[in-house]
């Protein structure tokens, strides 16, 4: 996109007579160029360098006041986390193959990120384009949110069973409450501008909605997503955890009632590393659906 | 000219038209008293008048965004109930949407209307050229100048082909070039479209330049005070025009007019800040 706006700049001398905003480049552009991208290069290996630093540092008084002072019954180590990680993918688990534990798991929590993120939006978006609705289901959503939902997970259990459906309506739950609340605070500040505008252009009602209420409301409703899929993979494990015949937080349950510290951290590792990979593929929707928006300020580095 | 113009049926009426809005602190606000315009087909009338006092809530009233309290607006003879046909209006601030390039901007219109996408595309594209922006068509706004979202804006507005045109202050954001550059763009648009136009400013120099009929009002809460026909020949050059004898002839007589309620509002400024 940066690119994009370079290359477009020497043409608005053309047809219209403004102002160009750059200058043709030049070879002391060219140097210039070179050199900030040497300096970018250089900052990044420097602050993944320190970065690496921190985690070794990290680990290595783990592992060391693990062999001299702490308890590692406890606490466990590093070496002996990574010797469960080992083991769980060549020998499997307790409970079976590892990658069994880890696609219920996901399919759990993608299930209930997917429904509770289209019910959040749509019942977001409705609700805040509709000042009655709205204020008729203020005090109910509000109520709803002060619920401490984790403790749903129970009854789900009680009314769904050991199965999926109990860790899908968790997650859902969770999910839907992030995204709710963005989703309307999203469709309530569209500028109401661009929504008279839309109506003096000929827009029918769907059509305000559909062209400028939904992407105004995107970028409120992808932040909100972020967190979302964190909150989903909650669901999912606490949903596990009180009551499951698979998945990886039943496989932390197991370890916690055989004292097995490793195991705990271990599983803390898988659910993060999914957590992540997650969070790098909304961000990639991310950058694909708001194209449009301009390059977040201070792009321009001085040379 | 407009005096022909106003002998057809007219195209705006407006007759005793009174907004009223509920003020933030529980009271009553007039925006606009007992208006009372007609604007014929083809003529361009400019409305001038102090800061804040009622301009935009004038065309509002017309475009059907606001229904008025009292009194009647009529467009094509019909009163005003919703958006009435034919009705382009260009807002101060930018409305064009930022999640579309400059040629699924102007399509957006047309889109609205039920034009197939090939067609409205089609006819943007002309647009698009039309307002000088032939080139830009994949782009973004954020990537435009404030001149060129301008056009944009204006392309939006104008393929619709609408017989009313409102426009609220469109270029008070521009710098003076700029803005005498999009004032020409205007003039060069305008003619022989066949639109009625009314143009609000509070910029005298830039309503002479632009209009047939200027029409000056009131501090709020506003109401027509009086009403100039600007005797300059068509087709103008906004940046010439404004030397002539003629041009400061009228702009001396107009500003006269438009004086008194200037000052009205600055004393009340004044008092509102000591």
């Amino acid at each position: 996109m940066q690119r994009e706006a370079d290359t477009a700049a020497p043409k608005t001398t053309g047809p219209t007579g403004e102002p160009a905003k750059t200058r043709a480049k030049g070879a002391d552009d060219e140097a210039a160029i070179a050199r900030l991208r040497t300096a970018g290069l250089r900052r990044a290996l420097g602050i993944n360098g320190v970065r690496a630093v921190l985690v070794v540092a990290w680990l290595g008084a783990w592992e060391l006041s693990a062999r001299h002072w702490i308890d590692p019954f406890y606490y466990s180590m590093p070496s002996k986390i990574w010797e469960r990680l080992v083991g769980w993918f060549t020998d499997g688990t307790s409970q079976g193959s590892i990658w069994e534990q880890i696609s219920y798991t996901l399919q759990e929590a993608v299930a209930g990120f997917a429904l509770g993120a289209v019910g959040g939006v749509v019942l977001g978006i409705v609700l805040g384009r509709s000042r009655f609705l709205s204020e008729v289901c203020a005090p109910f959503i509000k109520a709803a949110n002060a619920i401490p939902r984790i403790i749903l997970a129970s009854l789900f259990v009680i009314w769904f069973g050991l199965g999926m459906q109990s860790k899908i309506a968790t997650a859902f739950v969770l999910v839907f409450f992030a995204v709710f609340f963005n989703a309307f605070q999203g469709a309530r500040e569209v500028d109401r501008n661009l929504v008279n505008n839309a109506r003096i252009l000929g827009a029918g009602r769907v059509q305000v909605l559909r062209t400028i209420v939904v992407p105004s409301a995107t970028s409120w409703i992808l932040a909100s997503l972020h967190s979302a899929f964190g909150f989903a993979i909650i669901g999912a494990v606490v949903g596990e955890y009180s009551g499951a015949d698979k998945g990886l937080g039943l496989l932390i349950n197991h370890s916690q009632g055989t004292f097995d510290s490793a195991g705990i951290y271990a599983g803390m590792i898988i659910i993060t590393v999914l957590a992540l990979l997650a969070e790098w593929l909304l961000t990639l929707l991310e950058g694909r659906l708001l194209r449009w928006r301009p390059p977040v300020a201070g792009h321009d580095a001085a040379i | 000219m407009s005096q022909e113009a106003s002998a057809q049926a007219p195209v705006i009426e407006l007759a005793g038209a009174t907004k009223r809005f509920r003020s933030a602190r529980g009271g009553v606000h007039t925006a606009v008293r007992d208006l009372n315009l007609t604007v014929g087909p083809g003529e361009f009338v400019a409305v001038v008048g102090p800061t804040g006092c009622g301009k935009s809530t004038t065309l509002s009233l017309v475009s059907g965004l606001e229904p008025p309290s009292e009194g009647r607006a009529l467009v094509h003879g019909r009163p005003v109930d919703g958006i009435p046909a034919g009705v382009g209006y260009m807002f101060q601030n930018d409305a064009v949407l930022p999640w579309r390039s400059v040629l699924d901007n102007v399509a957006t219109g047309p889109r609205y209307r039920g034009a197939s996408k090939a067609d409205a595309r089609a006819k943007a594209r002309d647009w698009v050229e039309r307002v000088g922006l032939g080139g830009f068509e994949g782009y973004y706004p954020h990537q435009l100048s404030g001149g060129m979202r301008k056009r944009v804006a204006l392309a939006q507005t104008l393929v619709n082909e609408p017989s009313v045109l409102l426009m609220d202050e469109p270029f008070s954001a521009l710098d003076v070039q700029t803005r005498g550059l999009m004032q020409d763009e205007l003039l060069r648009l305008w003619s022989g479209s066949g639109a009625a136009v009314v143009f609000v400013t509070h910029d005298l120099e830039e309503a002479l330049v632009l209009a047939d009929r200027v029409v000056v009002m009131t501090a709020g809460p506003a109401t027509i005070k009086s009403t100039f026909t600007v005797p300059l020949e068509r087709p103008r050059d906004a940046e010439e025009v404004r030397l002539t004898p003629e041009f400061l002839a009228i702009y001396r007589e107009v500003w006269e007019s438009l004086r008194e309620e200037v000052q009205i509002t600055r004393e009340r400024g004044a008092g509102r800040a000591a």
